[in-house]
């Protein structure tokens, strides 16, 4: 039932193993697929398996993994992310290449740590799944707490203690938050309506998946001109389109114009025009203790004088940005944030 | 408490779905029970917190038009987040049309009570405090409506907030009434926002009392008709403990009422005494700013009828010592940094202007003098606020 984690090696061996196996049972009926009725009906369904998004821990069909150029910091949990799109129609580009999902898709994002992150196949504890439903009147989060083998439904949230060793062979421990509903809808709502944050086609663009998602027949073909977004690790990469790609998948869900920070004027969108909005000699407005003493959210060439940075590396409710789903620093966005500060004219 | 539920069900909604009650108790895992119950709660439900302690862990929200979450009293029931993980504030509002009433909210990290885009919210009969007393690791603003229409804030007690205690933000059409606000950095503060009736209120104990502020590159700026009424506005002697960077840090200790870069406020038959610094300061916005679309400077603004006590012994901003020794050894209880359009006193008390040309100068540039203002028709009062029918009627 658990969507394992899948290392690439593994899943083109885990596809050879499955074609084999299609062969030799193919007399026998397909198994059922995903349950198009209950993704796109009006229930809170109690169990994940009762949408067979996984059979035996793999991907159901038209159920498809993809990646994020530049991921959402979770307290460093790992996150496998799946696409689905029912049979018979797919998700098309909007023009600022959103992508629009038809009714009855769904986004699914299981939350996972390694035992030892240095043996990334080793044991691993799958905490929770989030799903996101495209029903008719709009999308509808839901997450579901794993216990034994399925994950059960917990919109009010939780609390869990979890511990791991980290790359650096560190003993680390999180009071990992799993976010109640409505603090789904906190970072995914635009403009009051519910959206996803991570899939749109210029942090989805990393040269061949958006070809494997058309060809997947998910999603229609990208229209051109579409800029990607810079991965926010990729050395290669200039700096500030690197943090901005950063901010923009961490900050701008709350921090834009349609946004639960709207009130704040700090707008962090890879495409916002105004310095001012992105922070450069902003004042803060209702930051309270989070502004430290500081007096802009940044301060060019100064990151230990900029508000911006200071919330980022504090792990203290009230200062912490983002407010949900970060507990812990996230050491090298913040590396990258300071970085990006220091070389500000 | 089910009926005036159920006529209210009856009244708005087409489909006949009877209003419900929904009752949490405080105890074992009450943050799960809670925030479940106000994301259960249908429209025209009402969520009671029972008597005792709730001991939360993180941040609540409600996301439900036409809900509302009562308790047994703001000393019965308690929403503690002393222990509070995560969230940026205490309870946090995204839905309209929601009565929060009876209840306290305690020790929250961040702000204490949120509403966004929450139009037509009550807020009454509560209690935002921190219960360690003025402390700059307080959250800012206890109880916090901002980019709404229709606020009423009505009997609410606030204290302890390192920035403000009733904070109104960049919104229209607010009634802060009959509230108590201590201890606070600033006690009550309207902000960028438009129509605003704050009347009948308790400010002291604060570092200044009621504020009326503008500030650039916001989503709305412009603030503007804004009556300061009929409020107990004194002894507010509190040390600033503002973390510098904030506007409010700016206040002077000893603030009665602040008006900054708002356009239409009047100021009338309030008492104020005991404030350290002045009763009544009147300025513009004092730093550089990069938008178009600001007006730093106060413009009809009225202050008239007040009733006055002792001020100024205790001049708290750079240069007030000197400026008061210059006066005869206080300074008079209102100031004016000299700046700004139709700007009118008519209280029975000297007032001071600076005799600035522009409100960045800095206070070495000030000639101070007392102040004359023109005879004759005063710029119009705004209107008296009118909240939409029905909304007081929810806490009769």
């Amino acid at each position: 039932m658990r969507p394992l984690r899948t290392p690439p090696v593994r899943r083109l061996a885990a596809s050879v193993l499955a074609a084999a196996a299609l062969l030799l049972a193919s007399a026998a009926p397909p198994a059922p697929g995903v349950d198009d009725a209950l993704i796109a009906g009006d229930t809170l369904p109690q169990r994940l398996s009762e949408f067979r998004f996984f059979i035996d821990g793999r991907p159901n069909r038209r159920v498809v993994r993809y990646q994020l150029n530049t991921p959402l910091f979770s307290d460093y949990a790992d996150k496998d992310r799946f696409i689905y799109v029912p049979a018979g129609s797919r998700a098309r580009y909007g023009a600022d290449g959103a992508i629009d999902f038809p009714v009855g898709s769904a986004l699914i994002k299981s939350f996972s740590y390694p035992a030892d992150a240095r043996q990334p196949d080793g044991p691993r504890r799958t905490v929770e799944t989030r799903v996101l439903l495209r029903r008719a009147s709009g999308w509808v989060a839901l997450p579901y707490l794993w216990s034994g083998d399925d994950a059960v439904l917990r919109r009010g949230g939780a609390r869990l203690e979890i511990g791991w060793t980290d790359k650096a062979g560190r003993a680390r421990t999180v009071s990992y938050g799993v976010p109640n509903a409505n603090q789904c809808k906190e970072c995914h709502q635009s403009a009051g309506a519910l959206v996803p944050i991570g899939p749109k086609a210029r942090n989805l663009d990393d040269g061949h998946q958006l070809g494997a998602l058309a060809a997947a027949g998910l999603v229609d073909r990208a229209p051109p001109g579409l800029a990607a977004m810079p991965r926010a690790d990729d050395p290669a990469a200039p700096l500030a389109a690197r943090a901005r790609a950063y901010l923009d998948i961490n900050c701008a869900h709350c921090h834009s114009r349609a946004g639960m920070a709207s009130n704040s004027g700090l707008y962090l969108g890879f495409d916002e025009p105004d310095p001012v909005a992105r922070g450069r000699l902003k004042r803060p407005v209702a930051a309270g203790r989070g502004s430290a003493g500081l007096a802009f959210d940044i301060q060019p060439g100064a990151p230990d004088q900029s508000i911006l940075l200071h919330r980022m590396a504090s792990t203290e409710p009230g200062i912490a940005m983002p407010e949900l789903g970060r507990t812990l620093t996230h050491d090298e966005g913040v590396a990258l944030i300071r970085a990006y500060i220091a070389q500000m004219k | 408490m089910a009926a005036p539920a159920a006529i209210l069900s009856c009244a708005f909604l087409s489909a006949p779905v009877a209003a419900r009650v929904i009752a949490v108790a405080p105890g074992p895992d009450a943050q799960a029970r809670l925030q479940e119950a106000l994301i259960d709660a249908r429209p025209g439900d009402t969520v009671t917190l029972g008597a005792g302690r709730f001991e939360l862990t993180d941040g609540l929200s409600l996301d439900v038009d036409r809900v509302e979450l009562r308790g047994a009293g703001p000393d019965r029931t308690v929403l503690s987040f002393k222990g509070q993980q995560g969230a940026g504030e205490g309870l946090l509002v995204t839905s309209d049309d929601v009565v929060l009433r009876d209840f306290a909210v305690e020790d929250t990290r961040g702000d204490g009570i949120k509403s966004k885009g929450a139009d037509r919210i009550v807020y009454h009969n509560l209690r935002v405090e921190w219960t360690g007393g003025p402390k700059a690791t307080n959250g800012a603003y206890g109880v916090y409506p901002v980019s709404s229409s229709d606020i009423l804030v009505d009997k609410v007690v606030v204290r302890g907030a390192s920035d403000a205690g009733i904070y109104v933000g960049q919104s229209r059409n607010i009634v802060v009434r009959g509230s108590i606000a201590e201890y606070n950095v600033a006690g009550i503060e309207i902000e960028n926002s438009y129509n605003a009736d704050v009347h009948g209120n308790v400010a002291r104990h604060n570092t200044g009392g009621i504020l009326v502020f503008d500030l650039p590159n916001l989503p709305q700026t412009g603030g503007h008709s804004v009556r300061v009424f009929a409020n107990q506005i004194t002894d507010n002697d509190t040390p600033n403990f503002a973390p510098a960077g904030n506007i409010v840090a700016s206040v002077p200790t000893g603030t009665g009422v602040m008006v900054m870069a708002n356009a239409r406020v009047h100021v009338f038959g309030n008492t104020l005494a005991g404030n350290g610094t002045t009763n009544v300061l009147l300025v513009g916005y004092r730093e550089a700013f990069d938008d178009k679309a600001y007006n730093p400077l106060i413009r009809e603004v009225v202050v008239r009828d007040n009733v006055h006590g002792r001020a100024g012994y205790a001049p708290a901003f750079p240069g007030g010592a000197e400026l008061a020794a210059a006066m005869g050894g206080t300074l008079p209880p209102i100031v004016w940094d000299g700046t700004g359009e139709r700007v009118v006193a008519r209280d029975k008390v000297t007032a001071l202007t600076l005799a600035l040309s522009d409100p960045r100068q800095p206070l070495t540039a000030a000639r101070p003098a007392p102040a004359r203002f023109p005879d004759g028709a005063l710029p119009g009062e705004p209107a008296p606020v009118v909240l939409p029918a029905g909304m007081a009627e929810r806490i009769r």
